[in-house]
């Protein structure tokens, strides 16, 4: 058996805490151990040379690499053992980057801790096995949850791409929060033109198929083989007799009685309705908690609303909920994100005043197409003296420490806006520190500054009090006189999705400590997931605007594609074994398998391993009492030797 | 004597939660004691009681098992499965005479480089105050 050990000093990234040099010398002294050496950057293409060369000349039967995590480069160095003809799995790393030298200060336990480490990898490649990747094939469509801007780019590029799309989108139309914005920053055009569309492409897309009023019920499967389980809610509308024509809703009973949501409840609509007039599909949704037909059986003595579809006959009370099953071969998530809810915060008043609103609330208040027709009022008059108050649950320890990053921008659009529209009105925005780091953002904010809106700077921790003064309200600010004011405009922060948590769980993805989805690596997997196969796009990762969503989404697309083009893909090589004579059939493994990789094969009474269905956790082989199952890459004897080489 | 003591501690952690944590205290330069070694396994339900035992009969003084958070394990339920193995093991150590305390299960997930850290530093603080393991040592022989 001959070991080739190669430690990376990493610039002085290692270096500096471990003595390579000394390190080099100890891991000749390990058994088996034919050349060691130390260089400069072992991942790059002089340090990978060395290996090959060693490789080469010296027949080495196995290679341990200490640097960084094999998360990062693992699969670097397994590709030079390929290109050499050497198995991949006669490779091992060790850690001595992320988890010794950047995590201890002191050198010579360090350089002690490096040592150890090593003599743990020298151990474990002793007993490593040869295995072989398996190829699996890939079906060649893909699924995108959530149909705002981030789904739609998606969905439209992988379509574009020519795969078939599934796209899913809770809400009766797609659009998401893009829909709902009147200008957008620093540009000032309008979010709807640039918007519809491109909802309108996805919806005629022949390779896009639209699932509104959808939610994912369940994910299984694996990269290349997922099968999707979609809740299709009933919308007591047939969409295929449905042309959108809203003869119903002017019929409804409840006709504009009940709160819009998508004008965040500030217009009203009828039970029956479309959220706004350019959803797409323009089909019509009965609301279930609102509709008198379906929550008491009874609307007056007729359905109004089916007397006015007529003969077209789609509405359909007795629709039921329906799960679609589809197979997809990629993933991207475009959930996109709910916003702080000011309640939460008493002291801006937000629910106690009429005269508090959000930036959302606002939007739709300011939009042309929405409840006022675009007028900016506040109990029927044109307010004066406005106030934007920024940073609202966002860069605030009590409630989220990150920078939304879009409020700076779209409250100094919406001061715009009221200019705009109000010029004799007096603005005011207290900012904590103006954020214009975006394309055009620095001169937009100048802009807005030169039209006469005044910024007021505040500290983080000095709080501000919104009271009610007559039918104004007063803005007490620390350091700066009040202000009577008769609107004022919250900044309310991006915040993750209500159900992220158990939707990374129906996906088996990570969520951060923001409780935003998480990313496979900060820098150099922006849009993967630790997940393959599951690639995110948009607001779900962490705050954005509407040109990062849209790129991040058009990466995503891509990366979504690449196995779909590919056709297979190639999936870990972990898996169980059995061995057969060992095996007693006592079937205590059979249980434990949430794959159901496991079966029992009842001519030969012992348990046997479907390859493709195991993912290679080892719950199995921690539990066998005959020892019958090995974990191919874990088993014992590898690891125990491990163990030795970590406390010799 | 006491302080000088340096306790070997093996880590078992679980590739997608507790060692990516790991990797994040690095990334952050979050620092904590050299005591524990680290071993990655795809699962903390790979974590075998055997190794445990392995491990304290080899020579060392404590073992850190660590899992994703309960509901969040990638292979939906390993986590529960070393949780329960690791109760049943505490239960053989302490009738056996080995203190129980020399193994601890934890949560770290991805985004918890600082919890990683922090239970490095009480699990390294909690096994010098148990002192060296002075059971049943051998070596393995196969």
């Amino acid at each position: 058996m001959k070991i080739g050990v190669y430690i990376c000093q990493c610039g002085i990234n290692i270096a500096a805490t471990v003595d390579v040099e000394k390190v080099v010398e100890y891991a000749k002294t390990l058994q088996n151990v034919a050349v060691s050496r130390f260089y400069k950057y072992m991942c790059s293409d002089p340090g990978q040379e060395l290996i090959k060369k060693d490789i080469k000349e010296l027949k080495l039967d196995r290679v341990v690499v200490a640097s960084c995590s094999p998360r990062m480069h693992e699969p670097t160095f397994r590709a030079v053992l390929e290109e050499m003809g050497m198995n991949p799995y006669y490779f091992e790393m060790v850690n001595i980057r992320e988890q010794c030298s950047w995590v201890h200060i002191d050198k010579d336990k360090a350089t002690a801790k490096a040592m150890y480490m090593i003599a743990g990898a020298v151990a474990r490649a002793t007993y490593l096995e040869p295995l072989e990747k398996k190829e699996v094939s890939v079906i060649p469509r893909a699924l995108v949850v959530g149909g705002g801007i981030s789904g739609i780019q998606a969905a439209l590029e992988i379509a574009e791409k020519g795969f078939q799309v599934y796209l899913v989108e809770r809400n009766p139309s797609i659009g998401g929060r893009m829909a709902q914005l009147d200008k957008t920053f620093p540009t000032l055009d309008c979010s709807a033109c640039i918007l519809t569309p491109k909802m309108v492409d996805a919806a005629r897309h022949p390779n896009i198929e639209l699932f509104t009023y959808s939610e994912i019920e369940s994910v299984d499967g694996y990269i290349g083989n997922f099968k999707v389980k979609i809740k299709k809610k009933p919308r007591y509308v047939d969409i295929e007799k449905c042309v959108g024509c809203g003869a119903c809703a002017e019929a409804c009973r409840l006709h504009a009685r009940i709160p819009n949501e998508f004008d965040m409840s500030i217009g009203k609509r009828s039970a029956i309705y479309v959220p706004f007039p350019q959803a797409v599909p323009l089909k019509y949704t009965v609301d279930p908690n609102n509709c008198l037909t379906l929550k008491t059986g009874k609307c007056g003595d007729h359905a109004l609303c089916v007397e006015a579809c007529g003969e077209r006959d789609a509405i359909n009370f007795n629709q039921k909920e329906k799960i679609v099953e589809v197979e997809v071969g990629t993933i991207v998530v475009a959930t996109g994100y709910d916003l702080f809810d000011p309640v939460e915060k008493p002291e801006y008043g937000y629910e106690k005043f009429d005269n508090v609103i959000t930036g959302l609330e606002f939007e739709r208040i300011v939009s042309a197409s929405g409840p006022t027709e675009g007028h900016i009022e506040i109990n029927g008059k044109e307010p004066k003296k406005v106030v934007f108050i920024q940073c609202v649950g966002s860069r605030d320890k009590e409630s989220n420490e990150y920078c939304s990053r879009v409020c700076c921008m779209y409250t100094a659009k919406q001061a715009h806006m009221v200019k705009d529209k109000i010029p004799d009105a007096d603005l005011i925005v207290y900012y904590t520190d103006v954020r214009a780091f975006g394309k055009g953002f620095e001169e937009f904010y100048n802009r807005v500054q030169d039209e006469g809106v005044i910024y007021r700077r505040r500290e983080l921790d000095d709080p501000i009090e919104v009271k009610k003064n007559g039918n104004k309200v007063v803005v007490k600010a620390k350091g700066h006189p009040d202000v009577d004011a008769d609107l004022v405009v919250l900044a309310t922060a991006i915040i993750p999705k209500k159900d992220s948590k158990e939707f990374s769980r129906i996906l088996n993805i990570n969520q951060s400590a923001d409780g935003f989805l998480l990313e496979a690596h900060p820098k150099l997997r922006p849009v993967d997931t630790f997940t393959d196969g599951i690639f995110l796009a948009g607001c779900c990762q962490s705050p954005k605007d509407i040109p990062d969503a849209v790129a991040q989404a058009s990466g995503a697309a891509v990366r979504a594609s690449e196995p779909l083009a590919a056709g297979k893909v190639f999936v870990e090589a972990i898996s169980a074994v059995i061995d057969e004579d060992l095996c007693s059939g006592c079937r205590v493994c059979e249980e434990l398998c949430v794959y159901s990789a496991l079966e029992f094969d009842e001519k030969d009474k012992i348990m046997k391993v479907n390859d493709v269905m195991c993912k290679g956790c080892g719950s199995c082989a921690s539990a066998c009492p005959t020892g019958a199952i090995t974990m191919r890459h874990y088993d014992v004897k590898q690891i125990l030797a491990q163990i030795g080489g970590l406390i010799r | 004597m006491k302080e000088k003591f340096e306790p070997n501690i093996i880590g078992f952690l679980c590739n997608w939660c507790s060692y990516a944590g790991a990797d994040l205290a690095g990334t952050s330069r979050i620092q904590y004691p050299p005591n524990l070694k680290a071993i990655r396994v795809m699962c903390s339900g790979r974590v075998n009681p055997i190794f445990v035992i392995n491990a304290l009969q080899q020579g060392a003084d404590g073992v850190l098992i660590g899992g994703c958070h309960p509901g969040d394990c990638h292979y939906e339920r390993g986590n529960y499965l070393a949780r329960r193995r690791m109760a049943v093991l505490k239960k053989l150590l302490e009738y056996t005479g080995i203190d129980p305390r020399r193994v601890r299960m934890t949560w770290v997930s991805a985004s918890e480089g600082k919890k990683f850290a922090e239970v490095v530093k009480e699990v390294t603080e909690d096994i010098r105050e148990l002192g060296p393991m002075q059971h049943f040592r051998r070596e393995n022989k196969w």
